[in-house]
């Protein structure tokens, strides 16, 4: 302490300069800290809205399908020749042949085995199907011709809605005359009409040429690898050395023949003119003329080479714009969909016969290993029947649990023990679980008791997320009935109610809304587990729908997984339908347990 | 069979109620009040003694009746079955089950032992049918007679109340028990077939053997001991959780720190349900987004600057768990940051702290223990996560710290041996003990994550 | 100590020598009004303190004492609804311009709270708090030292001089809040604000920090929010009556309770209103 008395500094320590730059700093580090949580905020919602957009943009091809209109002859030979209108006689016809026909009138240029085969590849096999089950349920088409939907091709269906690319046109300015209308044909036009296909075609021979250089460069790479090995050997290792050298002549002979190669492709593309073929790893290139379609095998600056697809009307030259030139801006190697296949698709949209339409198959039908004719349908009753019997198990076995532990069970060490291990079960992963349903469910209750095989049944999928949830459920009920206050119960009490009627009939009512919330909650999760039904066999591909929980059975959850695993484009648009069809469930879900909450949510 | 006698019995129970009320009134010739419990009450007495007794024996009698079962077919074996070793011989009676149940079995053994299967089913037939006639009529039986019983204890001055409501305490009790049992059952099942396997196999090779494939053998019916060490598998879910909660962790803590001190409460009202959408999705979801975005997304940007990225590499499914788990841990540190005491922060802010430094150095220490144990729970979570890692990351297990590369996890190589196509006996080994290792671990996190909880909350409370 | 301690640091800011006539004004309100969202808390108020003396503030509860208190450092500031109208200057300088750093101000009017708030730190830690995010220390020696005059002046240091690492929470009642006030200390501010300091206290510990109120006062001007119109009596000069938000009286705390001039103030300090 001071011994004298003072007059203080007119600065305090707070207002000195020093003060103020320390206080500078002290806010830079304010604003810093400000912006690292803003930054996660943003970096947790764009994750939300990414994967929103992954299920939903994905989702969104799976909706609509497309249709082929096509007049099908259903005749009465092929379908019933005894005409006994009987289904099994039915069952039994040729409605593959008939789609089959419908498809060879409409599309008459398709000749050969292999151009009949790819004809009959825009049809999905469901189309046949479809023509069984309209002609066993209703006998009088049989025998009508008249238009009919057939369902599209995968393929089909992802070119007519433009997922596997486009068609766009070219300019032409100059006339063109074709030689032959039929088979390989060529086209010569006056001007250099093609040049700019030619240029595209050497372009890419030009990337190509890149390539094999940048390999060329790679064995070099391993050249001088292995020399620097070489250089450190010891003079003993002559084995070692002998082998390093093998290895830098094998990079170095491999080097000079991709350079080989590299230069003689780049002479190709650098030089001007000349005549090139058109791969099908580029885009692939149509010419329409004379009412005909000609695919360009073979490209130089004035002419072309190509085979027919649809056939020409005659050899006449066609002036200048009255001819087309079109490029599919995918190749032919990237797509499932052949050019043909595509011309012959287009040829079909133009008159009239293809239709897109809102596919209602996706909610009506069950799996399928075809990707146009799989829906979720199956599942979500699968999912149903899951949830009915885990509702039926976890609901009561928690609700009860709950009023034990909260208003029954004494205090001791039992009750206590109980509790820890009802929290440490709710954190058991959930595979756990499953592994719990393999061995006790179907192994204990399937060969025990109900003498059945349980696997993939929905009883055991049910049995095994109730133990899941269980633990879900007996909190949220105990927080439930830990807020109806005291004064409820000593009121019933006081009027000589026992403690099982005060708790019936005062205490339960008022914690239920709480509880459905929490149970409707714990279902939730439950709707989307997937681990412990994979162990239990519910992966398995199950065509039928189930009709009760003894049956097999997949799930919503499981389908997405399953079908997410196949390679087709189309299932992945379906994986993700299937996603929000689950979403939707959820949603819904969630929804009713917020407005439960929200409605009767009490302040004691 | 089981469900239309418990229907039935449930029929008895019913049946039971009506009489006994109606009983219960004709004693004091309808004079209610003269009862000691209300005539309701002892119909309920005798419906829940019915349905529970009749339920009871239909179930024990099941179950005792099949371990019967068990034992008069492997009696029934011939001689030169019951010579072959017992794992054998029980697989002899799980085919024989099976071929009854219609399904399918291996067709690649030998004709003696198909034979014996054949015989075995046949006396499972005949014993099977007997002895669901046996159980559904014990079960009808006890529960007509407790009807009788019940039925002819109503007095005036039966406790019909007092009874009932025991019984109902002891539904209670059972239903609370059933948590135990569970656990007990996972325990049971899991050690069980751990021990099994530990019998074959050296725990010691499990636990630090570096090479994986466990089914390397198993056309030759056996395990070999070098290729079950399950290091790799430790390694890949240990590397793929640092992942996750490198990402789940700052985030999920910077959020909820963000969304508890400085956002308005229109900010809040707005990110707090999105944040809890995210921790609603299934995590299936969550393995579609990795497959199909996130993944190529990595691969494509590692190439595009020179790097060698797996299509299914270990970063992938990490950064995408990290982001299933950036909800948990924002929501269990919004609570533990919530309870730190307002006073606190003022205390801080009347000496002239700015907000971050508040945070940093006042909030954060409070809050420390329920934040590791946030930690901790998210931790156990993503070692227990299956469907993103199957979903996303490798079958192969590959013991790398590279997280460009594929690897596999604990999880994985479970699903992969369960809905494998191997025998469930043979991949059932590995696979359990996996398991068992798992819940382990998780169980130890959570134990510890939850004795935190417990203590923080007793310091502020 | 035998290290070199900067000990203008240990100096108080401003010693007034006894007897020193008209002392100047430290804090002075102008039409202070507080609104919490619709409401209003605090009408108009109009209010000088003096330089090293204890102002008391007093009246019933929901007077809005408190809420004015809590103008004076800007800790309204931190309750999203509340908004301040009016001007309150420190030394000349109204705390409520925009230029103003409200940290600077905290750190100059430190505020000591209703129930004791320790960190959930050690002793040591509690105090060197505030110097440390300050940065008014240079070096570890210095920090010691000021931890140690805190504690002195806060009269707590010979109580906890052995267990300097214990935690702040572990203290009895009274300790704590004395700690809270050399946590305030510690930070060299000009004005203590405290709000009701003692109502969580036992009446043993309440005449310890009365006792080092009235020995604080030598170097700081104090501002207490008291329920107690004894202990207002006991440590402060001037004492500042509040109504249903309105300042009814000012004035000498021996003629505010022996002769006020209101009869809201008769009515309170007689009892007949509480």
């Amino acid at each position: 302490m001071a011994d004298t008395a003072t007059i203080a500094a007119p600065d305090s320590i707070h207002t000195s300069d020093a003060a103020h730059r320390r206080l500078k700093r002290r806010y830079a580090f304010e604003t810093r800290f400000k912006v690292f949580g803003i930054a996660a905020i943003t970096l947790a919602i764009l994750a939300l809205v990414s994967l929103l957009w992954t299920v939903f943009s994905n989702a969104f091809g799976a909706l609509y399908q497309t249709n082929l209109v096509l007049p099908v002859s259903l005749s009465a030979e092929r379908i019933d020749p005894g005409a006994t209108n009987d289904p099994s006689v039915i069952r039994r016809g040729d409605f593959e042949g008939a789609v089959k026909e419908a498809l060879r009138t409409a599309l008459p240029a398709a000749s050969g085995r292999r151009e009949r085969r790819e004809l009959y590849g825009l049809v999905s096999d469901g189309a046949a199907l479809d023509l069984r089950e309209l002609a066993m349920a209703n006998p009088s088409v049989i025998g009508s011709k008249e238009p009919r939907v057939l369902l599209a091709s995968d393929d089909a269906n992802l070119w007519i809605k433009g997922y596997l690319g486009s068609i766009e046109t070219l300019p032409t300015d100059g006339r063109a005359t074709p030689i032959g209308t039929t088979g390989s044909i060529e086209i010569v036009a006056e001007a250099n009409v093609f040049q700019p296909l030619l240029t595209v075609v050497k372009e890419s021979l030009l990337k190509k040429a890149a390539a094999f250089e940048r390999q060329a460069m790679l064995q070099q790479r391993g050249v001088s690898y292995f020399e620097n090995l070489l250089s450190q050997l010891g003079d003993d290792a002559s084995e070692q050395r002998a082998d390093y050298e093998r290895q830098i002549t094998g990079y170095k002979n491999r080097e000079a023949s991709f350079t080989e190669k590299a230069d003689a492709i780049r002479k190709r593309a650098e030089a001007p003119g000349g005549r090139e073929a058109v791969d099908s790893d580029l885009s692939s290139f149509l010419v329409r003329i004379n009412g005909g379609v000609v695919k360009v095998r073979e490209v130089s600056a004035d002419t072309v080479r190509g085979d027919v697809i649809l056939p020409l009307a005659s050899e006449a030259p066609v002036a200048a714009n009255a001819w087309q030139l079109q490029r599919i801006t995918s190749s032919e190697v990237s797509r499932k969909v052949s050019d043909r296949q595509i011309v012959w698709l287009e040829e079909l949209r133009k008159s009239g016969n293809v239709s897109v339409d809102f596919n209602t198959r996706l909610f009506t039908s069950s799996n399928s290993r075809e990707s146009e004719l799989a829906g979720v349908w199956g599942a979500a009753v699968g999912s149903f029947w899951t949830m009915l019997v885990t509702f039926c198990l976890a609901f009561p076995i928690g609700v009860m649990a709950a009023i034990y532990l909260e208003e029954f069970a004494p205090k001791n060490a039992i009750t206590s023990f109980i509790e820890v291990n009802i929290n440490n079960l709710a954190a058991v992963p959930s595979i756990v679980f499953g592994l719990l349903g393999l061995a006790v469910v179907i192994e204990f209750f399937g060969e025990d008791i109900f003498n059945q095989d349980l696997r993939s049944t929905a009883l055991a999928g049910g049995i095994v997320l109730a133990l899941m949830t269980l633990p879900t459920i007996i909190i949220a009920a105990r927080a439930a009935i830990k807020a109806v206050p005291p004064s409820i119960r000593e009121a019933a009490l006081g009027v000589g109610a026992s403690k099982v009627q005060a708790v019936s009939h005062h205490v339960l009512p008022l914690a239920m809304p709480g509880i459905l919330t929490g149970t409707i909650i714990g279902m939730a999760q439950a709707l989307g587990e997937t681990a412990p039904l994979l162990m239990i066999g519910m992966f398995a591909f199950i065509k039928d729908v189930p009709t009760g929980v003894m049956d097999d059975a997949t799930a919503l959850p499981v389908q997405v997984y399953q079908w997410s695993d196949f390679p087709e484009r189309l299932f992945e648009m379906k994986t993700a339908a299937a996603i929000v069809v689950l979403l939707l469930f959820l949603i819904t879900m969630n929804a009713i347990a917020v407005l439960l909450r929200r409605r009767f949510e009490r302040k004691w | 069979m089981f469900w239309y006698v418990a229907l039935i019995i449930c029929g008895f129970a019913l049946a039971a109620f009506v009489l006994a009320r109606g009983r219960a009134l004709s004693v004091v010739d309808g004079m209610a009040a003269e009862l000691h419990s209300r005539p309701s009450y002892h119909g309920l007495y005798s419906a829940l003694v019915v349905l529970l007794t009749g339920i009871t024996i239909l179930v024990v009698a099941s179950v005792a009746s099949d371990i019967w079962i068990g034992n008069q077919l492997r009696a029934s074996l011939p001689a030169d079955v019951k010579a072959l070793p017992q794992i054998q011989q029980e697989r002899i009676i799980e085919d024989a089950r099976r071929i009854n149940a219609g399904d399918i079995v291996s067709q690649n053994v030998a004709v003696e032992i198909a034979d014996a299967r054949q015989a075995v089913a046949q006396t499972f037939a005949s014993l099977s049918s007997t002895r669901d006639w046996l159980v559904s009529i014990a079960g009808l039986l006890a529960s007509l007679g407790m009807l009788a019983l019940t039925y002819f204890q109503i007095k005036r001055r039966f406790r019909a109340r007092n009874f009932a409501e025991r019984i109902i305490l002891g539904v209670l009790i059972f239903s609370a028990l059933i948590a135990i049992l569970t656990t007990i059952g996972i325990v049971l099942s899991l050690v069980g077939e751990t021990l099994r396997f530990f019998s074959e196999i050296p725990i010691l090779k499990f636990l630090f053997g570096t090479h994986w494939n466990p089914l390397a053998g198993v056309f030759e019916g056996t395990i070999n001991e070098n290729s079950v060490g399950a290091i790799p598998l430790f390694a890949g879910t240990l590397l793929i959780t640092l992942i996750a909660m490198l990402v789940a962790v700052p985030i999920g803590l910077m959020s909820a720190i963000y969304l508890s001190d400085y956002a308005s409460p229109r900010v809040r009202g707005f990110v707090k349900p999105l944040l809890e959408i995210l921790a609603g999705i299934p995590t299936v979801v969550y393995g579609f987004f990795a497959a199909i975005t996130v993944a190529p997304l990595i691969r494509g940007t590692g190439e595009s600057i020179g790097l060698n990225v797996a299509s299914e590499s270990a970063l992938a499914a990490g950064l995408v768990m990290g982001i299933m788990i950036i909800p948990f841990i924002s929501s269990l540190s919004d609570d533990v940051i919530n309870a730190v005491p307002q006073s606190l922060r003022e205390g801080s802010f009347g000496l002239g702290a700015t907000k971050a430094e508040t945070i940093t150095k006042v909030v954060l220490p409070a809050a420390l223990p329920g934040i590791v144990s946030a930690v901790l729970l998210g931790i156990s979570r993503a070692v227990g996560e299956t469907m993103i890692v199957v979903m996303a990351a490798g079958q192969g297990a590959n013991l790398t710290w590279n997280p460009l590369e594929a690897v596999t996890t604990v999880t994985v190589q479970i699903v992969a041996l369960i809905t494998g196509d191997t025998e469930a006996e043979t991949a059932a080994g590995p696979a359990f003990a996996l398991g068992f290792t798992l819940f382990c671990v998780t169980l130890i996190f959570n134990v510890i994550a939850l004795r935190i909880v417990q203590k923080y909350r007793q310091k502020y409370d | 100590m035998d290290q070199r301690v900067d000990t203008s640091l240990l100096e108080p800011q401003r010693v007034v020598l006894p007897g020193e006539a008209a002392p100047e004004t430290e804090v002075a309100a102008r039409g202070v009004s507080v609104h919490y969202g619709a409401k209003q808390a605090l009408f108009d108020v109009d209010l000088d303190v003096p330089k090293n003396s204890v102002m008391s503030l007093i009246g019933p509860s929901g007077c809005g004492k408190s809420t004015f208190l809590r103008c004076i450092n800007r800790m309204n500031d931190v309750i999203d609804i509340a908004r301040v109208s009016g001007r309150i200057e420190l030394e000349g300088k109204n705390i409520y311009d925009a230029d103003l750093d409200v940290v600077e101000l905290r750190a100059r009017v430190g505020m000591v709270f209703q129930k004791p708030n320790p960190f959930p730190k050690s002793i040591y830690e509690n105090i060197a708090y505030g110097p440390r995010i300050h940065g008014i220390t240079a070096s570890k020696a210095d920090l010691d030292a000021l931890v140690e005059d805190s504690l002195r002046r806060a009269g707590l240091f010979d109580e906890v001089k052995d267990r300097l690492q214990e935690p702040g929470t572990g203290l009895s009642g009274g300790q704590q809040q004395r700690l809270c006030i050399a946590r305030a200390i510690a930070t060299r501010p000009d004005v203590i604000l405290m709000d009701e300091p003692c109502s969580a206290l036992d009446p043993i510990a309440t005449a310890i920090v009365e006792e080092l109120i009235d020995e604080l006062r030598a170097n700081y001007t104090i501002m207490i929010v008291t329920h107690s119109m004894q202990q207002a009596a006991r440590v402060s000069q001037r004492t500042a009556f509040f109504h249903l938000g309105y300042l009814v009286e000012e004035g000498d705390t021996n003629r505010i309770f022996t002769n006020p001039t209101d009869p809201r103030t008769q009515d309170y300090i007689t009892g007949r209103t509480g």
